[in-house]
Order: structure tokens, then sequence, then C-alpha cells
């Protein structure tokens, strides 16, 4: 629990909260976008390289540039006149913060009996690839098949509905 | 000496706590989808945590649930999106409390 820890998780926090608060959307997927590379080099702190770099790509590479590209196609950019919190504001933020004092508590209450991990775990990418060719390989076929089947699914969801089709 | 993993568990908690926080208050669907997000990363930071000072981190359980659970959030995102702009083009707007109708 060095400095670095401190750093990178302010930096993952700040970024989240920027995302969530700030008026201009496309202000929020930058922040966003911090947040992910903070929590990228949170799972680089905790000795899971492939996750923490499979992070960046995913995140910050196809869902930031994906969530840009439909505020712009939106029109979102803007801030509406009647603000950008909806009227039930107060309640969302007690459910949010019930739910993270109910968290905190929990582990506040368990922290001294916590495992220490002494021993540093090397995994290398080699790893990786023998267990999802052999334990794991039909959940790597069935998130191939998810993957093809959401991304087909989102872009005829999209798709321009033809003239007099309606 | 408190355990780090119990530092890494209440940062995740702080995320998840964020996520919902912009899901449940923001007005713009897509910033409700960017709270999702967060959650789902508050949720893949506690695997790869527990799976660091877990008993056994040879095993490489975590850590796949985790990279699972990317590959699955990254479709999510892509149908939460593309439903987005589909409602965008039939109601013209992407404020979830016009979109009080389920008739279209």
């Amino acid at each position: 629990m060095g400095f670095a820890f401190y750093l990178v998780s302010a930096l993952t926090i700040g970024g989240a909260l920027a995302a969530v608060l700030l008026k201009n959307l496309v202000h929020c997927v930058l922040a966003l976008t911090v947040g992910f590379l903070g929590l990228a080099l949170l799972f680089l702190q905790l000795d899971a390289q492939f996750a923490g770099f499979a992070q960046i790509l995913v995140y910050i590479g196809a869902v930031a540039i994906l969530v840009v590209f439909a505020i712009l196609l939106t029109r979102g950019s803007e801030p509406p006149k009647e603000g950008v919190f909806s009227k039930t504001w107060l309640a969302g933020l007690a459910i949010a913060a019930a739910v993270f004092a109910v968290l905190g508590w929990a582990v506040l209450r368990v922290a001294p009996w916590l495992p220490q991990g002494t021993s540093t775990p090397s995994v290398t990418v080699h790893q990786i690839g023998v267990e999802l060719m052999g334990r794991y390989v039909l959940p790597l076929e069935i998130v191939a098949v998810l993957l093809t089947a959401a991304l087909l699914g989102a872009v005829i969801v999209a798709m321009h509905e033809k003239e007099g089709a309606k | 000496m408190a355990s780090p993993l119990a530092g890494y568990l209440l940062v995740a908690a702080l995320l998840f706590a964020i996520g919902l926080a912009g899901a449940l208050t923001r007005r713009n669907a897509i910033l409700v989808l960017i709270g999702i997000e967060l959650m789902l990363n508050a949720a893949n930071l506690n695997l790869i945590a527990f799976w660091r000072y877990g008993p056994h981190p040879e095993a490489l359980t975590g850590m796949m649930f985790a990279i699972f659970s990317i590959a699955v959030a990254a479709a999510e995102a892509a149908v939460g999106l593309g439903l987005v702009i589909s409602i965008y083009r039939h109601a013209k707007t992407t404020d979830l409390e016009q979109m009080n109708r389920m008739k279209g």
C-alpha cells in the first residue's frame, strides 16, 4: 500500500466522479477514459498484466470511442436546458450512499482478517493462452459467438429504417 | 497493518457507488450506460483483487473471470448504445424523463 496505490486510486475515483458529474457529455467521456486508465493501472499493480492491457484495449480503445460516436450521433454534446440531473436525484444519491456505506462497513469489519498475499504470482501470457485453449475453451467459444451476435444486433438495431417501411 | 486487499475493495466499492449514483441520477441515457460500465468495472477490480490475494493465484480463475467479464461488457456497451441511437432516431431525444410510454 504505497504512494503509487493512493495516486492511482485518486486518478480512478476522480475520473469516475468527473464522468458522472460533468455537464458536457464529451467531457464526461474524456473523464471516463481517465478513470478506465486508472483502473488499468490498478490491474497492473495487482500483477494482472494481461487484464490491464485488455482493459486499455477494450475500454479506452473501443468502448470510449463507441460512446463518443453515440453522443455525436444523438447530438448530446450540448447540455439540456432543464438540467442534467433527473427530478429524483436525491433518492438516487441516497441509494448510492447507502450501498457504499454497507459495502464499506463490510470491508472494514473484515479488514483485519483479510489475507496479506505475500507471494507474487508470476503469470505469463503463455499460461493464459494455454488455459484459454484448455480448461476455458468452451467459455471462449461462447464469448466469441456472443460478441458476433451482439455486434450484428447492434448494427441492425441502429441501422436506418427504410423509407415507407413503417 | 491492514491488508492491501482492503484498500482495493474500498476503491471498488466507491467506484460502484459512483456508477450507481450516475445511473440513478442522470437524465441522459448515454450517461446511464456510462454508470453501468463503471459498476461493471468495479466488479472486475474486485475479481482481480481477490484473485491476487486469494490462496491460489496460480489457478488463474479470478483473472479469467475478469477477462470474460470485460468481453461481455464490450458486447453490452455495443448493444446498449445501438438501442440509444435507435430510440433517438424514433423519439428525437435521449432524455429518459421524456421516455415515459411504451407505445411507439
